[in-house]
């Protein structure tokens, strides 16, 4: 599903990831965690075809993100610092364009939209406002329903807690089990770590743009960067 | 193609309705325009029959002024909230963002015209001698500067100092754009005896290549 070998990728000459080794499964949650400017962000970006890996091989959902980023970009979702929404749209154009705009037609649009902004617990008189008046919360809510109507194959998702209440962070859990559930994978850079330590076992640790540890946290069993792709430990 | 032209009705319709419910071009561009227009008036000093014979210089001067906010503006609704990281990762072909956008621009030039050549006739007194030709190089002149416009917009995004450093790269690259509709609308208004049908032509040229490059380049403007 992700396939990391070596992977280098810059930010201007700075190398923001130094030679990562990662392997990820299909179905699997990986919670990707380390301090301010370890390359969490860099790594999500780089597995949505964002970045041009520098070095090594990247390989998302069967491309080669050296020569196929633009093959990737439309099966993933990535949930950013930003929000991605025009402010003088309203939520629900928002996220009909965003629907639009990945390829839906017609009745998957409708349906899927429904189901989305109920999930994420939108209600008609939320989804009339234009997104300039909405609240941090409300539009962080806009912005994972306007990604969850793609139902994307791979998830990226970096804090997707933050700026939530309570519901809207009960909302970020279920998309991430439901999408898991039916078929995706998830990479989630967080530093709420109980939170979401309670949907994944797993969890890579980054630092100075490499991954310093793998391992599953019911054992807490390391698995280290220099084993990519092995199974994780129970 | 079917694809490409769908996803850029969807980004022309999105712009559009952004300025429908925004009114940044009816509630400062047009104004601005305008008001470039009377500044030019007062600055020549002149009467009816001299602004008449500098009518067409001043109206396309006009629209350049004016079509650089419409193209900042048009940028700036993809780097606000980086909606522009959102539209790269849709899968979009950057061609159809190009045909999106530049149409949208496109669009919101031929009002301001329409809002320009009323001013020109209204506080210029030019009368229009060859409506046909006013119309043919308005509507070419504008796809070329929405085509450019939008190209250049995408490429200043991606520098810095990028509302100061528009004007610097776009004004020079349409300066045939204003010389070839500035000598067609002396022909269509009738203050100088040139062949406009022939600048026309000029028009229509770089119109199209400015569109074809554009929808060829985009791509690269918005990934580097």
């Amino acid at each position: 599903m992700v396939e990391l070998r070596g992977a280098v990728a810059l930010l201007g000459n700075f190398p923001a990831l130094a030679g990562i080794d990662l392997s990820i499964d299909a179905t699997e949650i990986v919670l990707i965690q380390g301090p301010n400017g370890a390359g969490k962000t860099t790594l999500l970006q780089l597995c949505a075809g964002l970045l041009r890996p520098a070095g090594g091989d990247v390989v998302v959902l069967g491309h080669d993100l050296a020569r196929e980023r633009r093959a990737v970009r439309r099966q993933v979702a990535l949930l950013g610092h930003s929000t991605c929404l025009y402010g003088d749209l309203t939520a629900a154009e928002n996220i009909t364009f965003w629907a639009k705009a990945a390829g839906l037609t017609g009745t998957d649009v409708h349906s899927r939209f429904a189901s989305a902004a109920e999930l994420m617990g939108l209600d008609q008189r939320l989804l009339a406002r234009t997104v300039n008046v909405l609240s941090a919360g409300q539009r962080r809510r806009t912005s994972i329903a306007a990604l969850a109507v793609r139902r994307p194959e791979l998830w990226l998702l970096d804090e997707p807690h933050a700026g939530l209440d309570q519901a809207g962070r009960d909302a970020v859990d279920s998309i991430i089990t439901d999408a898991v559930g039916a078929g995706a994978t998830v990479l989630v850079s967080s530093h709420e770590l109980d939170r979401v330590r309670s949907l994944s076992p797993r969890v890579v640790t980054i630092a100075a743009g490499m991954v310093v540890a793998d391992s599953v946290h019911n054992s807490h069993t390391t698995r280290g960067s220099g084993e990519p792709g092995g199974a994780p430990n129970a | 193609m079917r694809e490409l032209l769908i996803d850029a009705r969807l980004i022309a319709i999105k712009d559009l309705r952004i300025e429908a419910r925004s009114r940044v071009l009816l509630n400062q561009v047009a104004p601005f325009a305008l008001l470039v227009l009377v500044l030019f008036g007062f600055a020549l000093d002149a009467d009816q029959r001299t602004l008449r014979s500098f009518a067409p210089g001043l109206f396309w001067v006009a629209v350049l002024l004016a079509a650089l906010l419409a193209v900042q503006r048009s940028t700036s609704l993809e780097r606000a909230d980086d909606a522009q990281t959102g539209l790269r990762l849709s899968g979009m072909a950057p061609s159809s963002v190009f045909l999106g956008k530049a149409a949208a621009v496109f669009l919101q030039l031929a009002v301001l015209e329409v809002l320009l050549t009323i001013g020109i006739v209204v506080l210029y007194g030019s009368q229009v001698d060859d409506p046909v030709l006013l119309i043919l190089t308005a509507a070419t002149a504008a796809v070329a500067v929405a085509a450019t416009g939008t190209l250049y917009g995408a490429l200043a995004s991606g520098l810095g100092a990028r509302e100061t450093l528009l004007p610097i790269l776009l004004l020079p690259v349409l300066a045939p754009v204003l010389i070839g509709a500035t000598r067609s609308f002396d022909d269509a208004l009738g203050t100088a005896a040139v062949d406009g049908w022939a600048w026309l032509g000029l028009l229509a040229v770089f119109g199209l290549v400015a569109t074809a490059l554009g929808a060829l380049a985009h791509g690269a403007m918005i990934e580097n």
